[in-house]
């Protein structure tokens, strides 16, 4: 046949009431970076795990090096010359490097003893071949996460890989970081490996990638090559619409101001921290994956405790509050990861809706139900969830579902600024906009709005003002005709080139 | 179907069980469920069962206490020897406020060092049990007046054709689970074991709620020491050795998750029941007492085993 | 581009204090040595030594066990019983089959019971900790049904003689022990098995998909604990020429307490036979010298308590500043 390591045959995967992926069908040939891109729930992520082993298709087929084959599990996987490397990596924190990269396969004589010489010198082999100079016998555990991941890069060179897929792995990197890992990646490519890469992030897939396929709920919209193609064609093709027409932005009225912060520090995380919001305003704070974002909205609430500065709550001065003050005095925050810090997900609807606001819920401490149940009531019509009553565990609901809780939780008690935090990762195509939507009423409503978000068009639809962060300082802020991506993705990396110097 | 008799099962599969249980040791020991019987067991179950009402608050929260056998003893000790010293009301006030102290020491512990509980309350049995060894000198205490004094009725007294310490769990499982369903703080104790980080996020401060769930348990535990020293009108200081296990193990055949978040107290309540029944049936079909906890063990696997089952959808991990 | 390794160049005290801190039960097993001999002339005399080595081997050797499956992230509550019914056993055979024979199966008792709690946790997903907890309460269960309410005892005393080997002042219980304890140090740290523990006990799923056998490995060490404690529980009746069905009863209490105190974690994934072996004489010192002294009963169980708290608060300490 012609030059192909590997093709995926329509392949579909069904999940009880949902068809992650329908006849997909795509290819990877030696050599060549090809990016897989699509919306949360495009069906990249099943994709993935399939190629790796870990669910099996319903139908279709993988032609690996020209015969079809079925790949049986991460093992079988890896002993075929197909890596996966998660998001989560997939290491053991106090075994070695050289213990991690050869995890399962380590060479041991006939009673199970380690052959300690030859697993260093092997590790050692796979991580020179990688250009990583660090001591395979040192734990695991102490290294950073970019170190980390090399770890993981490296079982690609220990087990001849022929196909490496990346699953978003510039999440956690700095950029000095994110540069050693493209060159490390061209590296493989040098040497005829496939590379799946995938990612949210543009910038990078039009810096490293020969080709790209574009998933939309579970089916294929095209494979193009990238130098013939654009931001706008992609994005198209991942959204069915085109950048302008994708968001909505509330009528900018504003109010009085509503919080400010000042000089605000966390060691380590973030240091110096000024900014300010009115009502009716959205507030959009941009970054990269470690800008320190959510642990600035986490030390305003209070959930962690900040180190210095000064906050101002409708221009009194208050001590730096905990989340439950916080939560009294009119503030809300939508967090980051819904299933860990959002909900309780073996609760409901209703008992996680009246979480935070137990005693307006209460009477005298003892739990008002049939208030709990018309609030319940009022926001699963308002926000259009869909759940099978008032006790479901949210557990058993969709991403956007849940994610719907999370707001209604908060917008119950009519507060006066709501945070959000990344909230529409994960979450599908039309229950996006409903959130964009909804972040437009509450501001002409007369809410004051944060929105974090990590993609540059949504931080830019909804806003009417946008910080840059980078590194734990606010690097910049734009208005009106200033925000553009070619500001703040100048401004992000301005700011590092600096730090670097 | 498959989903239907799983639902059934986990949520009634304990009582099926244990109905037939019942049905099988009556047919051999006619003695089994006839009312002076089954009011023996319920007079025996309601220490264990007072005890497990607090500890259920605590493994809601997710955490363990495995110091309450210890602290029965101790607080078994107290109020028997304070009865001779200041007198049945005040020794019973000084009881009580020493298993809330003692919560509160582990509410500390746990919940605002976070130290890990189980091992924090294994340092607290064994605290405990030195304390009462220092306490007693090591040896036993006895109610001095033991027929005339009223403090009998705790122990030994009936109320409206019902024994005491009867009414006394029935009433303080009643409060409990009222508690627990429909108050603030009960919303908050599940939240904390359902999702710890979610409800800090929520506003909801778990140290308080941890705290507050370990001072439950020692007061629980107070009121069985109560109970305890009143029906026996004396105390070995060894007395509630090895309690904290059935009273765990109660809790657990309840179907309350040691993970936190799910479970209730008429769960604990029939799984005390449950064990105070099996007990109560080997005797009377005449085995040894320790032929109860063999029973006891294949109880415990496989009616844990059973649930988890059904929780996920298969039988095996 | 070669990636920087910057933790690599620690300086020679920065090494030595981010040693001790990882094991810094050296430094408390130290000072309670330190304590004692200044408080008792009788503690620091060879016997004595020898008898602390001898008095803490037993739960040292439950503790050899507790320890791997800690690391595994599991826990053992049985251990207490397991013992007892090795030791009744081990004597009760005696007359039908003869002191050897019948210590052997008292030995394979633990490890049928060491598997069956192991198969059990494995098959069904239930936590060790209530697998174990049924096999607390049952096992003393079984321990009953075959000895009756009263101690068996050995039909020729001369097997009470069997441990009296010394070498010096040290027993061969306490030998047996360091021994048990530095063969499964070495399984830890170069065997596949034992850097297995590690994988499992650290990140279960990682290992799961490298294509480790984490159920087969997990009934592994639970054998290996019931194993152990059976002879813990063989020794115990060697010692004493009796076997009692309450024997052991606590036990698995101590046996946590030393593991935890030497520094392994409940967690799993993070501990060694080294803080082990340092926790259990710890232990054993401790009981010691506060019995030297004359402390009366109830000293020992509230120090016990004390100082279990107080390593749980060192240890919080301490990791918050090193690595995770």
């Amino acid at each position: 046949m012609d030059d192909v390591i590997l093709r995926v045959e329509g392949i579909t995967k069904t999940f009880p009431g949902v068809k992650a992926l329908d006849n997909v069908s795509f290819d990877i040939r030696p050599g060549e970076v090809h990016a897989l891109v699509g919306e949360s729930g495009a069906g990249k992520s099943t994709l993935m795990k399939a190629l790796a082993g870990l669910h099996k298709p319903d139908s279709g087929q993988i032609i690996y090096q020209g015969a079809p084959t079925e790949v049986a599990g991460p093992l079988d996987a890896r002993q075929k010359g197909i890596l996966l490397i998660h998001q989560e990596l997939s290491l053991s924190p106090e075994l070695s490097v050289a213990e991690n990269i050869y995890l399962g396969a380590w060479p041991t004589n006939r009673f199970g003893v380690l052959k300690k010489r030859e697993l260093r010198r092997n590790a050692s082999a796979a991580l020179e071949a990688l250009g990583c100079g660090f001591d395979p016998d040192v734990r695991v555990g102490t290294l950073s996460v970019a170190m980390q991941q090399m770890v993981e890069i490296a079982r690609a060179e220990a087990f001849n890989a022929n196909v490496v897929i990346f699953d978003e792995p510039t999440a956690s990197l700095t950029d000095t970081e994110k540069d050693q890992l493209f060159h490390t990646i061209r590296g493989l490519k040098a040497r005829g490996v496939g590379i799946v890469y995938i990612s949210h992030k543009m910038d990078e897939i039009f810096d490293i990638t020969d080709r790209i396929t574009v998933l939309r709920d579970g089916q294929v919209q095209g494979t193009v090559d990238t130098a013939e193609t654009d931001l706008n064609q992609v994005t198209r093709m991942m959204i069915g619409r085109t950048l302008d027409s994708y968001f909505v932005k509330a009528k900018p009225e504003f109010g009085e101001e509503v919080l400010r912060v000042e000089g605000l520090s966390n060691q380590g995380l973030f240091s110096d921290v000024s900014f300010s919001i009115r009502e009716g305003e959205v507030l959009g704070l941009y970054g990269l994956v470690g800008a320190g974002r959510s642990e600035v909205v986490e030390t305003v609430f209070g959930v962690r405790k900040a180190d210095g500065g000064k906050i101002f709550w409708k221009s009194g001065e208050i001590d730096l509050p905990t989340p439950r003050q916080s939560i009294d005095m009119g503030m809300a925050l939508v967090p980051e990861s819904r299933k860990e810090q959002g909900l309780v997900l073996m609760m409901g609807g209703r008992e996680n809706t009246s979480l935070p606001h137990l005693d307006l819920f209460s009477d005298r401490s003892v739990m008002n139900r049939s208030k709990e149940l018309t609030t319940f009531d009022k926001y699963r019509s308002a926000l259009s969830i869909k759940t099978t009553g008032p006790d479901q565990a949210v557990s058993q609901l969709s991403g956007g579902n849940q994610q719907k809780f999370v707001l209604a939780k908060w917008l119950c008690a009519d507060p006066k600024l709501i945070i959000l935090d990344e909230p529409t990762r994960g979450i599908d195509v039309g229950s996006k906009s409903a959130i964009h939507e909804l972040i437009a009423d509450l501001a002409e409503q007369g809410l004051a709005v944060i929105v974090i978000s990590s993609e540059m068009p949504e931080v830019l639809g909804v806003s009417h003002r946008v910080l840059a962060m980078s590194e734990g300082a606010v690097v910049a802020e734009f208005e009106g005709d200033d925000m553009t991506e070619e500001n703040l993705i100048d401004a992000v990396s301005h700011h590092r080139g600096e730090a670097a110097a | 179907m498959g989903q239907t008799i799983n639902g059934l099962l986990r949520r009634h599969g304990l009582i099926l069980a244990f109905l037939v249980f019942l049905g099988g040791v009556a047919l051999n020991a006619e003695a089994f469920l006839t009312p002076g019987n089954i009011l023996d067991v319920l007079r025996q179950v309601s220490i264990t069962g007072m005890m497990a009402l607090g500890v259920t608050f605590v493994v809601l929260t997710g955490r363990l206490d495995l110091s309450v056998g210890s602290m029965l003893t101790l607080l078994t000790v107290i109020v028997v020897d304070q009865h001779n010293i200041v007198g049945p009301f005040p020794a019973i006030v000084m009881t009580l406020l020493a298993g809330l102290a003692v919560g509160a020491i582990n509410g500390l512990l746990v919940g605002f060092v976070k130290l890990n509980a189980l091992i924090v309350t294994l340092a607290m049995l064994s605290f405990l049990q030195g304390l009462v060894l220092f306490y007693s000198g090591g040896s036993n205490v006895n109610v001095s007046n033991a027929q005339d004094t009223w403090f009998g009725v705790f122990g030994r007294g009936d109320f409206l054709g019902l024994p005491v310490p009867v009414v006394l769990f029935f009433v303080s499982a009643v409060i409990a689970g009222l508690v627990l369903q429909f108050t603030t703080f009960g919303r908050r104790v599940y939240g904390v074991g359902g999702n710890e980080t979610a409800s800090i996020f929520s506003g909801i401060d778990a140290r308080w709620t941890v705290f507050w769930a370990y001072v439950v348990s020692g007061l629980t535990t107070g009121v069985a020491a109560v109970i305890m020293g009143s029906r026996v009108m004396g105390a070995q200081n060894t007395i509630g050795q090895g309690y904290e296990l059935t009273v765990l193990a109660g809790v657990i055949l309840g179907g309350t998750s040691l993970l936190g978040g799910s479970g209730s107290i008429w769960r604990t309540v029939i799984g005390i029941s449950m064990l105070g029944f099996i007990q109560n049936g080997l005797l009377l079909l005449g085995f040894p007492y320790y032929v109860q906890w063999l029973v006891t063990w294949a109880v415990i696997i496989i009616a844990v085993w059973i649930d988890l089952g059904a929780k996920r959808g298969r039988i095996f991990a | 581009m070669s990636l920087a390794t910057n933790n690599q160049a620690a300086t020679p005290l920065q090494s030595v204090l981010g040693w001790l801190l990882r094991n810094h039960i050296w430094v408390f097993l130290a000072l309670t040595v330190i304590v004692f001999s200044v408080s008792s002339p009788y503690f620091l005399t060879v016997n004595n030594i020898g008898n602390i080595l001898t008095q803490g081997a037993f739960i040292g050797i439950l503790a050899i066990g507790m320890t791997l499956v800690m690391i595994d992230g599991e826990i053992d509550l049985s251990v207490g019983a397991v013992l007892a019914l090795a030791s009744a056993l081990a004597i009760g055979l005696q007359d039908h089959m003869g002191v050897w024979p019948a210590v052997f199966l008292g030995l394979m008792s633990g490890a049928a019971l060491g598997f069956v709690n192991g198969t059990l946790v494995a098959l069904s997903g239930m936590h060790s900790f209530i697998v174990t907890l049924g096999g607390l309460i049952g096992i003393r269960g079984l321990v009953f049904v075959y000895s009756g309410e009263n101690a068996l005892m050995v039909p020729d005393f001369s097997y009470t003689e069997i441990p009296e080997i010394y070498f010096g002042p040290i027993s061969l219980t306490a030998i047996l022990f360091f021994a048990l304890a530095l063969f499964f140090q070495w399984v830890l740290s170069s065997t596949r098995h034992g850097r297995e523990t590690y994988a499992v006990g650290d990140n279960i799923e990682a290992a799961h998909d490298a294509g480790i056998n984490v159920k087969r490995h997990k009934i592994i060490n639970f054998t290996i604990c019931g194993t152990l404690a059976a002879v813990c529980g063989i020794l115990l009746s060697m010692r004493l020429g009796t076997a009692e069905p309450n024997a052991g009863k606590i036990w698995e209490l101590w046996t946590i307490i030393a593991v935890v105190l030497g520094g392994t974690r409940l967690q799993g994934g993070f501990g060694s036979m080294w803080m082990t072996i340092g926790g259990v004489l710890t232990l054993a010192v401790l009981r010691n010298g506060l019995r030297l002294l004359n402390t009366p009963n109830y000293v020992e169980l509230m120090v016990m308590g004390g100082v279990l708290i107080m390593a749980l608060v060192l240890d919080k300490l301490l990791n918050h500043k090193g690595d995770t």
